[in-house]
């Protein structure tokens, strides 16, 4: 008994192992996990490391607090914060298109999806800051509770990463512009679209956290 | 060596070990006036010593960035070093300047000094490790504007890669940030505040670019790796290291009088700071392992390899220790700091100048690799050495352990200074690593004039 079920854990390791095995040629097919630079996603999950624990401490916090949090979560602009979701929602899509379009070797549109993408950041940075100013001008600080303190430590790293995601986005226009990528050779294409999705994702799950989770 | 000018690196690398060695001597001194309160005073009291020992620590590790940079820059720029002329008037410059400042602490009191150098036109004295005269600093910011000048036209007008451009930004950095230790405000605590902007945003910003930049360096240079590779770890290293350690000044801002938010702000980014440190380790290791050859500088690799790992434990691990706001509430100012203080620079900063120091100096002296004797005998020192800063990282570690105890988390708290009574024990065993520390230091400089077999060249 215990022999066959040795052996049986055996096969399924060397099945496990192997299941993924190209058989060798000459030929390189590697099968690609990642779109984009291995090193970007390195980066990509020390941010979402970060920002990872930056909601668990919120989450610990509100528990704390939860008067507070729900008290004060009513003075945001829900509104702003939906718009805001839709644009960086669209402008991931516009990323894709942009992907497929230098896939095939369409380069023109490539930098025009690039450039609509661009816009959907933008978009997300104007109306983030008018949000901002009406939280400032009504005398609303880091120092006010610690609601506000968590809603803008918060949201003003995530906007930092807006554009940072867009001073990619935007190398990747020139890049494009110079004749850097093709159908054959895209892989910056997709590492710029690949950060530009946790962008996006991040502002995902920040929203419904600090806006309407209650 | 490609580049006749990158021989400047030569005289300031001398002057660092040279600096290196005085820094540790008023280091054991001051060791053993933890433990006998009154040796050598008056004539040197515990408060110069120190002030000696960690301004010297500042100076030859400047001393050790410049010397690396003038090696480095040239080779990675494809030309000459845009006026060594001005490198060697530099180097001439602040020797000087750095002598009479040291010279200064130990033969006048503070006070007098802060008198003599007109400190009351223009107050930027009497805080912790910015100690040097307002005069000293003006001398340092004209010596790092000319020689940013000097490795930022090489830089420019010759080939870019990343490893020139980021220790260009670090070394940029530096000189920037340093210019918060004009800014003394009365407000104690903006005064506190802004002192941060330098300490902090130098160990634990601009310097790790610094660092970075010189181990990649090294590393391709030992083992071939494809420059691709390499830049690639250098990219995310950087942006991690400043991602968390700029905002992670708030792990010093828990208890100086700041706003509430930064014990939050600074616990989350800075408990992010060994990451980068991590990665570097990774990164090192990474890299050695796929070397493309085997370079008959072994005692560089040693040393490459040595910071990585030294800097993670030290920076990262020691740090991480006591660097979340309800832990720090009981551990800042205590021994754990001088803990992690002592490991974080001996492993990040020291070794990485230590291991250009290593690749370069045979380079420069016409050697491809220092003879098989000198290298054993340096493998030697840096065990001796790096063991030894482990030794004195523990003791301390345990003295702080202690000290928080008996000082601020027992039911009954003891005084200050009936706790520092108690932890006698642990300085004297600290005494004892840092003379060890001493003697591997001897080592290390024995082993520049040791003769012996030259080392067989591999064909790359």
């Amino acid at each position: 008994m215990s022999r066959r079920l040795a052996s049986t854990c055996i096969k399924l390791i060397f099945y496990l192992k192997y299941k993924n095995a190209v058989p060798r040629s000459n030929t390189k097919i590697e099968p690609k996990l990642l779109p984009g630079d291995l090193a970007i996603w390195l980066f990509i999950f020390m941010e979402l490391l970060v920002f990872g624990i930056f909601f668990m401490v919120y989450a610990v916090m509100r528990i704390q607090n939860i008067e507070q949090f729900n008290y004060y979560q009513l003075t945001l602009n829900r509104e702003l914060g939906a718009a805001n979701t839709l644009l960086l929602i669209t402008s991931s899509y516009f990323i894709v298109k942009a992907v497929h379009a230098v896939k095939a070797n369409n380069i023109k549109n490539c930098i025009y999806w690039l450039y609509a993408a661009l816009a959907g950041g933008l978009g997300f940075l104007i109306l983030k800051t008018w949000e901002y100013i009406d939280k400032f001008s009504a005398g609303i600080s880091l120092s006010t509770n610690t609601f506000y303190m968590f809603y803008l430590s918060l949201t003003i790293f995530h906007f930092m990463h807006v554009i940072l995601g867009m001073l990619i986005l935007f190398a990747i226009v020139i890049k494009a512009k110079g004749g850097a990528y093709s159908a054959e050779n895209y892989i910056g294409v997709e590492t710029g679209a690949s950060y530009w999705h946790m962008v996006d994702l991040v502002w995902i799950i920040l929203f419904p956290l600090v806006y309407i989770m209650r | 060596m490609k580049y006749e000018s990158q021989g400047i690196a030569k005289m300031y690398f001398i002057a660092a070990i040279a600096l290196f060695v005085g820094q540790i001597l008023f280091g054991v001194t001051m060791g053993l006036q933890y433990v006998m309160g009154d040796f050598l005073f008056p004539e040197i009291p515990f408060n110069v010593a120190r002030m000696v020992h960690t301004n010297l620590l500042i100076v030859w590790l400047l001393f050790g960035f410049m010397g690396s940079a003038y090696f480095l820059v040239p080779e990675e720029a494809e030309r000459e070093l845009y006026a060594p002329w001005l490198a060697k008037l530099m180097f001439w410059i602040f020797l000087v300047a750095g002598a009479l400042t040291i010279l200064g602490y130990l033969l006048v009191p503070y006070a007098r000094l802060a008198e003599l150098t007109m400190n009351d036109l223009l107050p930027t004295m009497g805080r912790e490790f910015l100690e040097q005269p307002t005069i000293t600093k003006i001398g340092i910011v004209i010596v790092a504007l000319a020689f940013i000048y000097n490795i930022g036209m090489t830089v420019l007008t010759g080939r870019k890669t990343v490893i020139n451009v980021v220790l260009l930004t670090g070394l940029v950095g530096l000189a920037v940030f340093f210019l918060f230790s004009f800014y003394n405000p009365d407000n104690l605590v903006m005064d506190k505040y802004f002192w941060w902007f330098v300490v902090h945003l130098w160990v634990e910003g601009v310097w790790e670019l610094i660092m970075a930049s010189l181990l990649a360096y090294v590393l391709i240079k030992v083992t071939g790796v494809d420059r691709e590779v390499i830049e690639k770890w250098l990219y995310i290293i950087i942006a991690m290291a400043l991602i968390s350690g700029l905002v992670g000044t708030g792990h010093h801002f828990f208890w100086i009088g700041t706003p509430d938010y930064w014990q939050w702000l600074g616990s989350i980014f800075s408990a992010l700071e060994p990451i980068p440190f991590f990665m570097m380790t990774l990164f090192a290791f990474n890299v050695v392992n796929k070397r493309r050859r085997d370079h008959p500088n072994k005692a560089a690799v040693l040393w490459a390899l040595g910071t990585a790992v030294m800097a993670f434990l030290g920076a990262g691990v020691w740090g991480f220790l006591h660097t979340l706001a309800p832990i720090n509430f009981y551990t800042h100012g205590t021994q754990i700091t001088a803990a992690h203080g002592h490991m974080a620079f001996y492993g990040a900063y020291v070794m990485v100048v230590l291991t250009m120091i290593s690749y370069s100096m045979p380079l420069m002296r016409g050697q491809k690799a220092a003879n098989v004797t000198a290298q054993k005998i340096e493998i030697w020192s840096f065990w001796t050495m790096t063991l030894s800063m482990v030794a004195i990282t523990l003791f301390l570690t345990a003295a702080g352990v202690m000290q928080v105890y008996l000082q601020r988390y027992s039911a009954d708290p003891l005084p200050f200074m009936v706790v520092q009574d108690k932890l006698a024990v642990f300085y004297w065993l600290r005494e004892v690593a840092g003379l060890i520390f001493l003697s591997g230091l001897f080592l290390y400089l024995y082993s520049f004039f040791a003769k012996g077999e030259e080392v067989k060249l591999v064909e790359e």
